[in-house]
């Protein structure tokens, strides 16, 4: 099965003012160490890098697809105090035309979804582009939130979609296989690998961190949600026994340990 | 009062998952002194779930939700958790299920947590465990609405039975076009194998198998084990192996009972996917490989020569203990 399908051909039809939003978290860089502050009740950012959040990524780079196939604007969105900037920056690099900040700490999913759908509302997007979850807290609820707030459709698990008109054919991530979904604009999709490639991304050149600079960065107020669930502390993994080594000659050993020991044969 | 589950089918037939998310709900229906109903959308023998302690179980029979549809459904659940004045809804994380709580949740006014690993650690505040960075961590979460859905990781509880008295009815929900406004147009099958998702046992190759010519043995050894396929993100993106089987942070999540990793080294982003398989086992020609830090059992060893050894020496285990 190739995941090939929905790429962008030449003959696709043009839609005019195609308005695309790209929702970016801000993430530790994935090989970062994860440890907690005052007695585990907060994330110690001490030495962690921020990252555009991967999923969030691939979605950019579809939209750029759509911008330089089908001609769009895109603009990128980040609920953050003034932190992210950097991210949102190296987001307009690689080749968003504006940002928005909603300047707030993103204190869980449905205020965060709240938030960027009071700005769509204002702007009227008609493809929003999410990634299918951040990979800190790995809550995949922004997106079915912000869908369902905005009464827009909404394809989870996206890894592939083609626009033409106001139909959309997307296709999401099944267990076992894939699902090839009809529906139209506008709509909420949660990306990640395979909407593009790895080797499709986009590093920023020098030419768009100069651009990145001169384009629009809006910072707005964020509106008031009642909060439904709060992080009340955190747990690090429990530590692990070492592992135990069996000889490359004694095979026998090992389905024994498998049989007897961890019962998981 | 009651908890909620939704029991999720298909083709007709419970999915592990669905008896996994049953048996949860008991528990917890245990401690808030209330029962358990369970809602299936087109079940063949609903009353299956009473041997998991769901005391009343409400069927869903409609055409127009034979494929699964995420909006519909959602109505469908939500529909049901105000006519049993529901106050947890429980949803497993199969792809169906991480597509339908936020839904579920935001048509009940109701706080959402996903990745719950276990039963509330409080009712009141009410305070679940969630797997959180990648597996690297686990987060509490307080959640405040008075109705709460709960996205139950997989594997992360069990199959309890748990046999009860049920009553079982039917339930017709009120659908209207609006809630198709995303259709299914077809389903693509990866043919004939086990998926990762609902494997027990899954079996990982990684960039040290050189090319995907070498992939033969390792089917072989999944076909011994009855298991699923999995590799890590470099042989996806060199399109050796399909994308559908790229495990860890930026793929698939895999909470199987064993995973055996072979000339995979262990990136924390390989880890990150698999931390939360309860037993691993790695085989890499390098003793200072990172995996070996993360798993239970290893071979230090070269995979050409251990892979087809183990898959002979698996055979006859298998034959001596059909
Ligand atoms: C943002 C980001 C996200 C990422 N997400 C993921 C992810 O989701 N999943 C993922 O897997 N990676 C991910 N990665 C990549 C990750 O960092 C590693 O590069 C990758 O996991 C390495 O794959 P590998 O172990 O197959 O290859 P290698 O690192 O090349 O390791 C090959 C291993 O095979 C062993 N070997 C060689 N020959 C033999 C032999 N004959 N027999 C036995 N063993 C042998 C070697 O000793 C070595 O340990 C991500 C990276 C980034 C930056
Ligand atoms: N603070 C945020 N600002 C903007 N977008 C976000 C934020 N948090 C999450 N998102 C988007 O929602 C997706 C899923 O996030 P989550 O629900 O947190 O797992 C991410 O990939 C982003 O696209």
């Amino acid at each position: 099965m190739k995941l090939h399908l929905f790429y962008p051909t030449k003959q696709q039809k043009t839609i005019k003012n195609m308005k695309l939003l790209v929702c970016i978290s801000h993430v530790p860089d994935t090989t970062s160490k994860i440890n907690f502050t005052e007695g585990d009740t907060k994330f110690d950012t001490n030495g962690v890098q921020y990252v555009i959040n991967p999923h969030d990524e691939y979605c950019l780079t579809r939209a750029l697809w759509f911008k330089e196939k089908q001609g769009a604007s895109i603009t990128v969105i980040t609920v953050g105090t003034q932190l992210v900037e950097p991210t949102l920056r190296k987001a307009l690099a690689i080749g968003a035309d504006d940002a928005i900040r909603v300047d707030a700490e993103p204190k869980e999913a449905f205020f965060v979804a709240q938030q960027i759908a009071d700005v769509a509302k204002k702007e009227g997007y008609n493809l929003i582009l999410t990634g299918r979850e951040s990979i800190d807290y790995n809550g995949g609820m922004v997106p079915g939130f912000l869908a369902a707030s905005l009464n827009y459709n909404f394809v989870n698990a996206c890894i592939g979609v083609e626009i033409e008109g106001q139909n959309v054919t997307a296709t999401r991530e099944i267990d076992g296989g894939s699902e090839v979904l009809a529906t139209t604009l506008p709509i909420v999709l949660a990306g990640q690998k395979g909407i593009v490639e790895e080797k499709d991304l986009r590093i920023p050149n020098m030419r768009g961190i100069m651009m990145a600079r001169q384009k629009p960065l809006k910072v707005v107020p964020a509106i008031e949600v009642i909060l439904n669930s709060t992080t009340v502390g955190f747990e690090k993994l429990p530590l692990k026994s070492a592992c135990k080594l069996v000889s490359p000659d004694n095979i026998d050993e090992l389905i024994n340990l498998l049989h007897t020991e961890a019962k998981v044969i | 009062m009651s908890v909620l589950v939704f029991a999720e089918t298909s083709e007709g037939q419970y999915k592990k998952v669905a008896f996994e998310a049953t048996s949860y709900g008991a528990k917890v229906a245990e401690l808030l002194q209330t029962n358990l109903v369970a809602l299936s959308i087109n079940a063949k023998d609903a009353s299956q779930l009473s041997t998991y302690g769901a005391t009343k179980i409400l069927n869903v029979k409609n055409e127009k939700l034979t494929s699964f549809n995420a909006k519909a459904f959602a109505e469908v659940v939500s529909q049901v958790a105000k006519s049993e004045a529901a106050t947890v809804v429980i949803i497993d994380s199969s792809s169906n299920g991480l597509y339908l709580a936020p839904l579920v949740a935001f048509k009940l006014q109701a706080a959402l947590a996903s990745n719950v690993v276990g039963i509330p650690s409080t009712t009141n505040p009410f305070v679940v465990k969630r797997k959180a960075f990648s597996n690297k961590a686990f987060c509490l979460t307080a959640l405040s609405t008075s109705v709460k859905v709960i996205g139950l990781a997989k594997n992360a509880f069990g199959i309890f039975e748990n046999t009860v008295e049920t009553t079982l009815a039917d339930f017709n929900p009120a659908l209207s076009d609006a809630d198709f406004g995303v259709s299914s147009k077809q389903i693509i099958k990866t043919s004939g194998k086990v998926s990762i998702a609902d494997a027990d046992i899954v079996v990982s190759a990684g960039r040290g198998l050189k090319g995907p010519e070498n992939w033969g043995m390792i089917e072989e050894l999944a076909q011994v084990l009855g298991a699923a396929t999995a590799c890590s993100k470099p042989v996806s993106d060199l399109d050796w192996r399909d994308h559908a089987e790229h495990v860890g942070q930026t793929g698939k999540q895999v909470a199987a009972n064993l995973y055996i990793a072979i000339g995979i080294s262990g990136a924390i982003q390989h880890l990150a996917g698999i931390n939360s398989s309860k037993v691993k086992v790695v085989i890499n020609t390098d003793p200072e490989a990172p995996f070996f830090k993360a798993a239970d059992y290893g071979i230090v060893g070269d995979a050409f020569e251990v892979v087809p050894k183990l898959v002979e020496k698996l055979k006859i285990f298998k034959q001596n203990n059909a």
